[in-house]
């Protein structure tokens, strides 16, 4: 937080590590399922900090991660049309796809434009009425929105060049199916801030339902998280699994309604595949019928190449905290964030990349 | 990816927002937030407003950090 002094912050953390310290009994697995927390956490040392009983595992946190082969293939081909605009994230442009990416086709021609915002695509498809302006839509419910909005803003100009090639993907069904997993261990959930920002409290409570895993809903700032690690090893050791809030300043119970509410109205989950993870039932969106002209795949069919796995890399086993990156023969070897194989190395979010950036800490093997 | 910043709304036109990100000036729509007013502290992600910093919680946090830095010097 802004407002302490940084001899206050430190005395503050101070007493959260001491806190956890003193309470720890048994070794603990917890797991941040946010790549922005797995950056923060990082950056501030906390995995340093922790006592060695209490052991954070990155989990599949990251949009740009999770997303596999196919879809980027099926962005790749769409950009190698006459006629087509892609609009992306400026994440999206090194993930490696099977035998491409889509910054190897930008070097070879495509027109592939980084917007900051998905409503800068509309602008783009008006100064281009020739052609078929594509929006990359990837993302969780923080972002999902922003596409939804972007269609329905599409709808109402009825602009007839713009569709959304969509992969957006939900948080809590990938929790789901990661805890049906067999031998995958985890003893509490620092769930992403700006997620719950948008749906809010309830949809996590299967965790403590139907699995008695204590989780928190963290904050970004390296106290919130703290303060979120304390809140879980302190219900690890009373025996509670609760599902608590950290960030209410920003996460009101209810999310956001009207985010929801537009979500709701332009998509409608589906099954989707997870790279790593494989297909997990109504863990997707996809463009309700009634918005069918928005989206790529059924307005423009195109033919995409059948999607391979980069040899050796287990991205799979990373993003469900099975393993740690430097497990992975290939990493900082031929993978390194300038020279990704696989997808946990791209993104800045990316579980590889971050151990490859700030260092594994007491964690290196 | 859902890096958000917080910023301030210092104009709003419909459902558009000209907002104050560390002294850097935004428009950034107000689609998903629709009851934000100038003056108020948003999230704001991928050029959308989508929360709203509420000022009593954040308090209530800061207020637990300086009580818990107090008993941290106690504890010392
Ligand atoms: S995409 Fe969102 S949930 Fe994932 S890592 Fe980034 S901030 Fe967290
Ligand atoms: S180091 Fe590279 S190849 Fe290995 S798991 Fe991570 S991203 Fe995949």
């Amino acid at each position: 937080m802004q407002s302490l002094t940084p001899e206050e912050q430190r005395r503050t953390a101070g007493f959260f590590t001491t806190e956890i310290s003193h309470r720890v009994k048994r070794p603990l697995r917890l797991m941040e399922v946010c790549g922005t927390h797995t950056v923060a956490i990082f950056k501030a040392g906390i995995r340093q900090l922790l006592p060695a009983g209490v052991e954070l595992v990155s989990g599949p946190g990251c949009p740009v991660c999770v997303t596999p082969n196919e879809y980027l293939d099926t962005a790749i081909a769409y950009s190698r049309q006459p006629n087509v605009i892609l609009t992306t994230f400026g994440d999206m442009l090194r993930v490696p796809g099977s035998s491409s990416s889509l910054l190897v086709e930008k070097a070879a021609g495509a027109d592939i434009r980084i917007v900051y915002s998905p409503l800068e695509s509309l602008d783009i498809a008006r100064d281009y009425p020739d052609k078929q302006v594509i929006f990359l839509a990837v993302g969780f419910e923080t972002t999902a929105p922003t596409a939804a909005a972007t269609v329905l803003t599409a709808a109402r100009a009825d602009l007839k060049n713009f569709s959304v090639l969509s992969s957006h993907k939900l948080v809590p069904p990938a929790l789901q199916a990661l805890l049906d997993r067999p031998g995958v261990r985890v003893d509490g959930f620092l769930l992403p801030g700006h997620v719950s920002a948008v749906i809010g409290v309830e949809p996590y409570r299967f965790l403590q339902r139907n699995f008695g895993i204590p989780a928190v809903i963290a904050g970004f700032d390296p106290l919130d998280i703290l303060q979120s690690v304390y809140m879980l090893v302190r219900q690890l050791e009373d025996g509670a699994a609760k599902l608590e809030n950290q960030y209410s300043r920003i996460v009101p119970a209810a999310g956001n309604p009207a985010a929801c509410k537009l979500l709701e109205q332009v998509y409608q989950p589906a099954d989707t595949v997870w790279r790593g993870l494989g297909m997990i039932p109504s863990s997707g969106l996809v463009l309700r019928p009634g918005y069918s002209a928005f989206d790529s795949r059924s307005k423009l069919p195109v033919v995409v190449e059948p999607a391979s796995e980069p040899k050796g890399c287990r991205c799979g086993e990373i993003l469900q905290g099975s393993i740690k990156p430097t497990a992975c023969p290939l990493f900082g070897r031929s993978c390194t964030p300038d020279h990704p194989v696989g997808s946990c190395m791209v993104s800045v979010e990316g579980t590889c990349a971050a151990w490859h950036k700030y260092g594994a800490g007491r964690w290196q093997l | 990816m859902c890096l958000a910043v917080p910023g301030k709304i210092v104009d709003k036109q419909d459902m558009l927002a000209t907002v104050d990100i560390s002294g850097v000036t935004r428009k950034v729509s107000l689609m998903l937030l629709p009851e934000a007013q100038a003056g108020d502290f948003v999230l704001i992600h991928a050029g959308f407003a989508i929360q709203r910093l509420d000022e009593a919680e954040a308090k209530k946090t800061l207020e637990l950090f300086k009580e818990l830095e107090k008993y941290a010097e106690l504890d010392a």
